[in-house]
């Protein structure tokens, strides 16, 4: 069986991002980039299955400009078998990535399809759900379990309330979710063998696919600034407060 | 011009993200209908009827769709909204799943969270864990959104009378099927529309203790919420995450106890009214953030701060 993971270049999830003075666009000059952390969980959980002997392949893509490919890596070195880029000069929006994604899934046809259930940059939550309908596959998003039973996976998902699972007929999707996994770090011999492994590159056009614009991004602004409280010195005074300044307890 | 809210519900009651996501969809100006989809869900649409400024309640109550399977409800979805401008749908778990599909199938961008409409096609977003806000426009014509719900005051629960009809088209893709639920039941307030949320984190050390905010939930009539790293340690269940990638609570009163302020946690909760923070460290960042800041030993602090209110 074989596994498609999708990966995501991002910034560092450590690193608060500001708006430009400008306006026009969040400030990432020199700032530490990684794979989405969500597609950690992604490809943490395709290489186990491959340990497990249930997936056969494993194929790490990410739909970028050539910086990606620094991902793609990332995602070699821990344990993906071949990676592929579909270059794209400025990022993508998630209807388009999930058109770009459809394309590769028609070319390696998959078994199983496994993103992040969001990527902590534009924060949607939408491209493993779009993929899902525009290549008609059953999905199992916010995923904090999957067991492959037959040409079936069942999924447990993280859902209002506690835990939800669902049966899904293969080929399928998986979003996952924090408590799916917990990825390993990848070791130095094995980043070395991953600059060896096979990395193709596509265009949008390769795939057949036209890059539309759905959405402009018209400004940025940073979030309104709370004001720094106060220290209360005792538990005393905290209720004090709470009852007579912000009046929020009676 | 015309907007269809898709509501939120169990099969039993309307929950109130439905009441937030109809009061960002007035703001679009136009007239509202209001969608029920769900198995045995007749309840439900009779209290959606009661929203005020609601014209018409659609119910399409079948087997296929009394788990929400996405593969199923977003092809209903999608064929309803064939005769809508907008379709929005409140950010919560449920219709993250299948939202994003109803607008692939229309082959339209989706529009993720938004916390303000500023004109029918232009919308505001948090992106980067709430870091920045990004003002956006849509250019398709018929425009698929999630509310974050917090962002938008309810209208009334009661007070209209909208009519009521059944949408008969069944949509069972065959793809997908439900096995099981475990869902806790708990008599406290809603996590995101308690006026009062209390929060532990990985400093409450094991989940027995969480016990030790219990007592001060009652009295306040609060939620009870916590850290991702509270949740990753198993101390408490998944669904009460509070943050960037769990739930966003906007409460009158928000106490973090035993939680240091991470970017991602304070994305979920740095709206509400009123911050407290208790932790034993001066320097945490939460209190950076706080209103009220108390520096102590939850240990010790919380009985005692159970005792006096
Ligand atoms: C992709 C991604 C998504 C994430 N999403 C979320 C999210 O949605 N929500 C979220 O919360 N986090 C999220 N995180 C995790 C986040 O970065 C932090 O790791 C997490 O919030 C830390 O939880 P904490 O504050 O409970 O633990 P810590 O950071 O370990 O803080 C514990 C605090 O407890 C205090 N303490 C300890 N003992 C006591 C005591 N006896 N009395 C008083 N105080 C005490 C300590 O001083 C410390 O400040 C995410 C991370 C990533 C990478």
């Amino acid at each position: 069986m074989k596994v498609l993971v999708a990966v995501k270049r991002v910034v560092d999830y450590n690193v608060k991002v500001r708006a430009k003075a400008d306006g026009s666009d969040v400030d990432l000059n020199n700032v530490k980039m990684a794979i989405n952390p969500f597609c950690e969980i992604a490809v943490e959980e395709a290489v186990r299955l491959k340990e497990a002997g249930v997936a056969t392949e494993v194929i790490a893509v990410s739909i970028g400009d050539k910086s990606c490919q620094e991902q793609i890596r990332t995602a070699l070195a821990l344990g993906a078998d071949r990676g592929i880029q579909v270059d794209v000069e400025t990022a993508a929006e998630p209807l388009v990535v999930a058109k770009l994604l459809k394309g590769v899934v028609d070319k390696e046809a998959p078994q199983l399809v496994i993103l992040g259930k969001q990527s902590i940059d534009g924060d949607n939550n939408q491209t493993g759900q779009m993929l899902g309908a525009l290549a008609n596959m059953p999905q199992g998003t916010f995923a904090s379990e999957v067991v492959i039973d037959g040409d079936k996976v069942n999924v447990t998902r993280e859902v209002d309330g506690g835990l939800q699972t669902v049966s899904l007929t293969l080929p399928a999707i998986v979003t996952t979710d924090l408590r799916l996994n917990e990825p390993r770090y990848a070791s130095l011999p094995n980043i070395m063998k991953a600059k060896k492994k096979q990395l193709d590159v596509y265009t949008a056009d390769d795939l057949g696919v036209t890059v539309t614009k759905h959405l402009t991004q018209v400004k940025v602004v940073p979030p309104p600034e709370r004001q720094e409280g106060i220290k209360v010195a005792d538990v005393d005074e905290l209720v004090d407060k709470l009852k007579n300044e912000a009046k929020v307890i009676s | 011009m015309s907007t269809l809210v898709i509501a939120e519900h169990d099969n039993s009651s309307l929950k109130a993200a439905t009441l937030n996501t109809v009061a960002a969809a007035q703001q679009l100006g136009a007239d509202i209908d209001i969608l029920v989809v769900g198995g045995s869900c007749g309840d439900v649409a009779t209290a959606a009827a009661a929203v005020p400024g609601v014209g018409k309640v659609l119910v399409a109550d079948n087997a296929a769709y009394e788990h929400q399977l996405a593969e199923n409800v977003s092809q209903l979805v999608a064929e309803v909204a064939t005769g809508y401008d907008n379709v929005l749908a409140p950010a919560t778990p449920n219709c993250k799943n299948f939202m994003p599909r109803v607008a692939a199938l229309l082959d339209v961008g989706q529009i993720s969270d938004i916390i303000a409409v500023d004109s029918p096609d232009t919308f505001q977003r948090p992106i980067y864990a709430g870091n920045v806000i990004a003002t956006v426009q849509s250019a398709d014509a018929k425009k698929v959104i999630t509310v974050r719900t917090t962002a938008f005051d309810g209208v009334p629960a009661e007070g209209g009378s909208a009519s009521v009809e059944s949408v008969d088209s069944v949509h069972d893709a065959g793809l997908s099927s439900f096995v099981s639920e475990e869902v806790a039941e708990s008599d406290r307030p809603e996590l995101t529309s308690a006026s009062v949320v209390i929060s532990g984190g990985r400093g409450m050390q094991n989940g027995e203790n969480f016990k030790l905010l219990d007592g001060i939930a009652d009295k306040l009539n609060a939620a009870i919420g916590a850290s991702r790293a509270a949740v990753d340690a198993g101390f408490v269940p998944n669904d009460m995450q509070v943050g960037q990638t769990g739930k966003i609570v906007a409460p009158d009163l928000y106490i973090a106890v035993g939680i240091s302020g991470a970017i991602q946690h304070l994305a979920g909760m740095k709206d509400s009214k009123v911050i407290v923070a208790i932790n034993k460290d001066e320097d945490a960042p939460i209190f950076q953030v706080s209103d009220y800041g108390l520096v102590a030993d939850l240990f010790e602090a919380l009985p005692e701060l159970e005792s006096k209110i």
